[in-house]
């Protein structure tokens, strides 16, 4: 059977220096992926590459979706993100100056279409479009504990909430596939718990597939059912936790900087 | 949806009161025809800085090139009425404006778009400067001498309308799914696009429709000063729309409305001053920039819906 996500022989080079060298991988319909390395280990690109925000020097991507055989190679990041790839970005790229409502209303721009006409001129039709995309909106903020942010405007909320608010809006792309950059970057053990729960329940409910990226390995051991493992843009390793746990070349090169 | 139609209705009533309160002025000889004049250049200003405020304010795309699209609107309309000289031909005129300057608009946007700042800035000035000099190489446009004797069929009615159905279309793009896109891409591209937005077609779409609208100024300034030359629409005018956006606030439309009123009555008072008055209308936009950056409203909305909203939390604490 073919894999949802397929990547080959991805490469990209950044001038001299080759980020994501060769990386080949897959993911499974409803499955939890980790993706873990050291710092610089080409992580955030290989996120880059696969949703389209930079194009790849070689190699290809494929997806197996919903709707059929797709290569992604080349794709427009639109193009892909309607496909059913979405993502959160390490360093928060929310809407800064606009509210959390439309941060997630934004999101939702090319699955509620609404004519020109319609809209100038505020048709009945017009009127209950916006209110089925409010009431979706709502819906998802709610699973979030940000139903009373609405109004608030995005650069207003604390980090770990921001942090929140990426997840929410990348979900109302309605994805098959959900990349996650260090969801839990900044947070306290309290938090990151919470956040175990959330991602364990929107991988549930709404039956995607997760990759995410991650430093805090509690996080990762709990969640994963697989790991690959980044290093100097090539895939070191990939397995179960308990796999990676013991593999000697990545507990010299990733673990072992921490011993 | 009740509550909605309500805040519509309030706006509706607003715009036909103004309507006869202008008509009642004028009729009892409280607006001259100086005044008409003036309140007939502020409502063309109106026209042209929504729509640029639009592109910079709520796009995010700094476009120095409004006059260009301004002077196809002007043209279309100067040419053909002068052989189709109807209100119906006048008409027809506005709508092949439109559809010219929607054409400019793409040609001029697809490449120049895709820069940043500064360098959008330069290019749209060029493409502006572009159609000025095509326009005075014409024979049909009259050349350098420009066009006279064009027929009146815009009069003060004619531009308050024209005000009221283009404010209405630009507030309800803003105010819609299109305008939350066309946000986004002003907010941060790569995240936009990450989200499944457009980032071209949006830019585009907000360029396309703030020419469109300034392609509907251009005619009714043709029509109603019956007198144009491509000198009216070179860098200097697209500077003066730029100044009420961002003298009003860039990213309020209701700032736009403020600043185009202000300057455009300042400018008629100064008129006394001779040479002086460039020096205090300059002087009076370097101090207002000091003391308020963001413009005289910054992003600030004036809103049926939040005077609404804000009375009946009013009442409950009274009660
Ligand atoms: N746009 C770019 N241009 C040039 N070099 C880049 C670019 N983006 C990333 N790099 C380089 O590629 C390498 C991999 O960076 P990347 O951000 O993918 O690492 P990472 O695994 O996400 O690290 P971290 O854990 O710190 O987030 C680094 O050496 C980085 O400097
Ligand atoms: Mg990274």
């Amino acid at each position: 059977m073919s894999k949802l996500l397929q990547v080959e022989n991805l490469v990209k080079n950044f001038g001299g220096l080759t980020a994501v060298s060769n990386v080949s991988m897959h993911l499974d319909n409803n499955e939890l992926v980790a993706l873990i390395g050291p710092n610089g280990a080409g992580k955030t690109t290989l996120f880059n590459l696969l949703t389209g925000v930079i194009p790849a020097s070689s190699g290809s991507i494929v997806l197996n979706g919903d709707n059929g055989t797709y290569p992604l190679n080349g794709k427009r990041a639109y193009k892909i993100a309607d496909m059913g790839l979405s993502r959160t970005f390490q360093n928060i790229r929310l809407f800064k100056e606009l509210t959390v409502l439309d941060n997630v209303l934004i999101a939702m721009t090319s699955k509620f279409k609404e004519g020109f006409i319609p809209t100038i001129f505020r048709f009945p039709s017009y009127y209950r479009t916006e209110a089925r995309l409010v009431k979706e909106a709502k819906k998802l903020l709610a699973i979030f504990e940000l139903e009373d942010d609405i109004d608030v405007l995005a650069k207003n909320l604390p980090y770990g909430t921001q942090r929140r608010l990426e997840i929410v809006r990348a979900l109302a792309t309605k994805p098959q596939i959900l990349f996650l950059d260090e969801p839990a970057a900044g947070m306290n053990p309290e938090k990151i718990a919470n956040l175990t729960q959330l991602i364990l329940k929107v991988q549930h409910s709404f039956h995607i597939t997760i990759l995410l990226i991650e430093h805090d390995m509690s996080l990762v051991m709990n969640l994963a059912q697989r790991i690959y493992v980044l290093d100097h843009g090539s895939l070191l390793a990939q397995g179960t936790p308990d796999e990676i746990q013991s593999n000697k070349a990545v507990i010299k090169a990733y673990l072992g900087e921490e011993a | 949806m009740k509550a909605n139609f309500k805040y519509n209705v309030v706006w509706l009533i607003m715009m036909v009161a103004g309507f006869y309160l202008m008509n009642t002025l004028i009729m009892i000889g409280v607006i001259d025809s100086f005044i008409e004049n003036m309140l007939v250049t502020i409502g063309i200003n109106i026209i042209l800085a929504t729509g640029l405020n639009l592109i910079i304010g709520f796009a995010g795309q700094f476009s120095l090139g409004h006059a260009g699209f301004m002077a196809i609107g002007a043209y279309a309309t100067a040419i053909i009425t002068q052989t189709a000289s109807t209100t119906g031909g006048f008409y027809v005129s506005i709508f092949i404006g439109i559809v010219v300057a929607i054409i400019a608009a793409l040609i001029v946007g697809i490449p120049t778009l895709r820069l940043r700042g500064d360098y959008l800035a330069i290019a749209t000035m060029g493409a502006s400067e572009i159609i000025r000099i095509l326009i005075n190489n014409m024979k049909m446009t009259g050349g350098a001498a420009g066009m006279f004797n064009i027929p009146q069929f815009a009069d003060w009615p004619t531009v308050y309308i024209m005000v009221c159905v283009t404010t209405i279309v630009i507030v309800n793009f803003i105010h819609s799914r299109a305008g939350r896109a066309v946000k986004s891409v002003r907010e941060d591209e790569i995240a936009a696009e990450a989200m499944g937005i457009n980032v071209t077609k949006w830019k585009l779409a907000a360029f396309v429709l703030g020419a469109s609208t300034a392609a509907i100024a251009g005619s009714l300034h043709a029509s109603y000063l019956q007198t144009i030359a491509p000198n009216d629409f070179g860098i200097m005018e697209s500077i003066s729309i730029l100044i009420i956006v961002v003298l009003g606030g860039v990213g309020s439309i209701t700032g736009t409305f403020v600043a185009a009123v202000v300057l455009g009555v300042l400018d008629t008072v100064l008129q006394n001053f001779g040479a002086l008055r460039m020096v205090i209308y300059a002087a009076a936009l370097i101090l207002i920039m000091i003391f308020k950056p963001t413009g005289l409203l910054g992003t600030w909305e004036l809103s049926i819906k939040k005077i609404f909203s804000r009375s009946k939390r009013k009442e409950r604490v009274e009660s």
